[in-house]
């Protein structure tokens, strides 16, 4: 009883304290706001915010309520941080591979990148990518198209727009080519079991998920049209693109900077990993006739992606929370349209700095669940 | 890192504001914020991160500017010397959690006096120190020379957090015009994109377009288009809740005005004691008890004309010796054709 008593004790101590701290935080911000005369509640997130973004995903401008500016700003920030995180993998993976090679030109080169941009303050590289670079681009009227349809301009990226026609049967012969490649993925494993026939499995599932979608338009009625961005003038030395699709610059300079930033990192996690798997294992498989390719894939990258998945998911959670940066070089991200213009104009300091917040915390505890769920599902299995 | 001081400004902001204790007391007849300027010896003033003619740091770390005059102001009158204040730069996003947390005590940074600021947020304006009005600043060779030339897709640079962001709005939508707004966290970066190409226009207050103007690669290259499409009235602002200090800023400023009205200057101040003028000699601290009303010594006023000036010394030497805006436009004195025009101090 003693025992349990001594234990229990201290715990309830500290909760009381702790209680206590907050209650008296609450307290006291409530007695402050009160003498100055600052109401506290979310009623202003219904107000019409009657201020215009530059970038939306959504449809949005001044006559929407600032929980629908909220949520433009969330779907960017979530934006950047999908396209970053996609970036930073895929360069990733590559420079932590080269970092490996035998080619010594390849060796050094990948490892100069690495040193170099992780050393070098993220903010600077935004604005390296925001000012220098902008600087160096063409004034629309000045720009040389890409392949006839591409921009590169000071102004942006313009792009032609897809003009799609019954885009809906596209859709379904894509879900359907993913249902025929899982069909056909298990019974080849059901073929290798029985029979130990091996079916190239890969090479037919490129082919089903060409074809099928290719039929679609031979066959199923849809169709695809390019809208190509056509140069406008407005006055004498201002232009405008008119169709096509505009990416602004301060989305590429972001993302350019945060997935060139973050793949460093990246690409350590993926040289730790692969020379985490003692040298014993790739001969053991060889010495079974396995061939390289398959060396690869069933015994090392299972077991250094164990290695490779945490370290990488507090990769990805940096980047998520580094996007808040956009601020400085004006892309509307959470903190730039709520943090800072919504804040701004109604005063409430207190409640979007908290709901802000919460929101950092909501997106990095998802990303966390999804990246600690995958590393369960290729962890060891004893049986 | 930037985002850290960011974010740390933001909690700090929060933080301190949950733990400043609530001393309120109704029975001191002293203002607790002018108790606590004259116990640490200077005033706590919040300014821009740089606006000519404003509140603008020398390479030594010098301000000067109108606003930074209105802190000097009140310097002198609290604490009878016009430097002992301290600036704090602060972005338009940061400037009113600063106050209204008390980090700062005035905010003297062209800011817009607007109902929604004073009625909601904890505020208190307590005069126009500028009277002022958005405009649009473009390139020379562009051809445009009145914002009618607008056309749809138009893009804007601006800051953010600001009443301009809300009249652009408003404006474009009166014309029908769509247009790209990009807003920048600070001034010198909404100078770099609009100097680098990135906008076709930038628009923000006249003054602040004259000012910001000199920082541009090739100034003479831009022209300020003549239509105003608002109005902004820019002065000083106090935490709401403290009326004594709020009289004070409010009346050194005046102090300012009217010294200018009646011809006294931080040259002549000391012989105007012997004024046949009364509202003269009140103003100088000759006659009356002025300052008692605030729990200051009579001779407030006559500090802060000479070691400050009047608001027309202030205006030559910040604005106009400057170049910005050698014309005063509506901030002449209502005698001489300006609005410039402040109740009596008696």
């Amino acid at each position: 009883m003693n025992f349990k008593l001594n234990k229990i004790i201290p715990q309830l101590v500290t909760l009381l304290a702790v209680i206590l701290v907050f209650g008296f935080l609450t307290y006291n911000a409530q007695v402050n706001m009160d003498n100055r005369g600052i109401e506290f509640g979310f009623g202003f997130l219904s107000q019409e915010s009657s201020f215009d973004v530059q970038f939306s995903l959504i449809d949005y401008d001044g006559s929407h309520s600032y929980a629908r500016a909220y949520l433009v700003g969330l779907l960017n920030t979530l934006l950047v941080a999908f396209i970053g995180i996609i970036l930073s993998t895929i360069l990733g993976i590559i420079v932590g591979i080269a970092r490996l090679s035998p080619n010594y030109l390849i060796e050094r080169t990948a490892a100069f990148y690495v040193e170099f941009f992780r050393n070098v303050p993220l903010l600077l590289q935004i604005f390296f990518w925001y000012f220098a670079a902008l600087r160096a681009l063409p004034l629309p009227q000045d720009t040389e198209p890409m392949f006839g349809v591409f921009f590169l301009t000071i102004k942006g990226l313009f792009v032609p727009r897809f003009v799609w026609e019954n885009l809906d049967i596209f859709f379904y012969s894509i879900i359907a080519a993913i249902i025929s490649i899982i069909v056909i993925r298990n019974y080849a494993r059901k073929l290798q079991e029985n029979e130990g026939k091996q079916l190239p499995v890969f090479s037919i599932s490129v082919g089903l998920f060409i074809i099928l979608p290719l039929l679609t338009f031979l066959i199923g009625g849809v169709s695809l049209n390019f809208s190509v961005p056509v140069l406008e003038q407005m006055s004498n030395t201002s232009f405008k693109y008119k169709g096509g699709l505009g990416i602004p610059p301060e989305l590429i300079a972001l993302t350019l900077a945060l997935g060139l930033y973050t793949a460093t990192f990246i690409a350590e996690c993926v040289r730790a990993g692969i020379q985490g798997i003692s040298k014993g294992q790739k001969e053991a498989a060889a010495s079974i006739g396995l061939t390289p390719r398959q060396i690869l894939k069933l015994v090392v990258m299972p077991q250094a992606l164990r290695i490779i998945i945490p370290p990488t998911t507090n990769q990805y959670l940096n980047l998520t929370k580094n996007s808040s940066l956009a601020a400085a070089i004006a892309y509307p991200d959470l903190v730039l349209i709520f943090a800072g213009t919504a804040l701004m104009q109604t005063g409430r300091a207190i409640e979007i700095v908290s709901i802000t917040m919460f929101t950092y915390l909501s997106i990095s505890l998802s990303i966390s669940v999804l990246m600690n769920w995958y590393n369960k599902k290729i962890a060891i299995k004893e049986k | 890192m930037f985002k850290l001081i960011k974010q740390l400004t933001s909690l700090a902001a929060v933080v301190a504001m949950l733990f400043a204790f609530t001393t309120e007391s109704m029975a001191a007849k002293k203002s607790k914020t002018l108790k606590n300027t004259q116990k640490k010896g200077f005033v706590r003033c919040g300014v821009s991160q740089g606006l000519p003619g404003f509140s603008n740091a020398d390479a030594a770390g010098n301000w000067t500017g109108v606003d930074v005059d209105v802190c000097r102001a009140v310097a002198a009158a609290v604490l009878g010397d016009a430097n002992k204040v301290k600036f704090t730069p602060l972005s338009a996003k940061e400037r009113f959690t600063a106050l209204t947390s008390g980090e700062i005590d005035i905010l003297s940074r062209n800011t817009t006096w607007t109902l929604s600021r004073d009625a909601d947020i904890g505020l208190t304006f307590v005069g126009v120190n500028f009277y002022d009005g958005q405009g649009f600043m473009v390139r020379k060779n562009s051809g445009y020379t009145s914002v009618n030339d607008f056309k749809d897709g138009i893009s804007a640079c601006t800051n953010l957090g600001t009443t301009t962001e809300l009249n652009m709005r408003d404006f474009f939508n009166s014309k029908g015009i769509s247009y790209e707004p990009v807003t920048f966290e600070k001034a010198d970066e909404v100078v770099a994109a609009y100097d680098a190409g990135r906008c076709d226009t930038y628009t923000t207050d006249k003054s602040g377009l004259a000012a910001q103007r000199i920082k541009l690669s090739a100034p003479d290259d831009h022209i300020v288009l003549p239509e105003t499409i608002s109005k902004e009235p820019l002065g000083p602002v106090v935490r709401q809740g403290d009326s004594v200090w709020e009289d004070i800023v409010r009346w050194s400023l005046n102090v300012m005005i009217e010294a200018e009205e009646y011809g006294v200057t931080s040259a002549n101040a000391d012989s105007m004691k012997t004024s046949d003028n009364p509202a003269v000699k009140r103003l100088v601290g000759a006659e009356g008890e002025l300052g008692a009303a605030f729990g200051l010594d009579n001779d407030w006023s006559l500090r802060i004309i000479k070691q400050v000036g009047n608001y027309g010394e202030s205006y030559k030497r910040n604005i106009a010796d400057t170049g910005i805006l050698p014309d005063r436009g509506p901030n002449e004195l209502w005698t001489k054709g300006g609005i410039l025009y402040v109740p009596p101090a008696r």
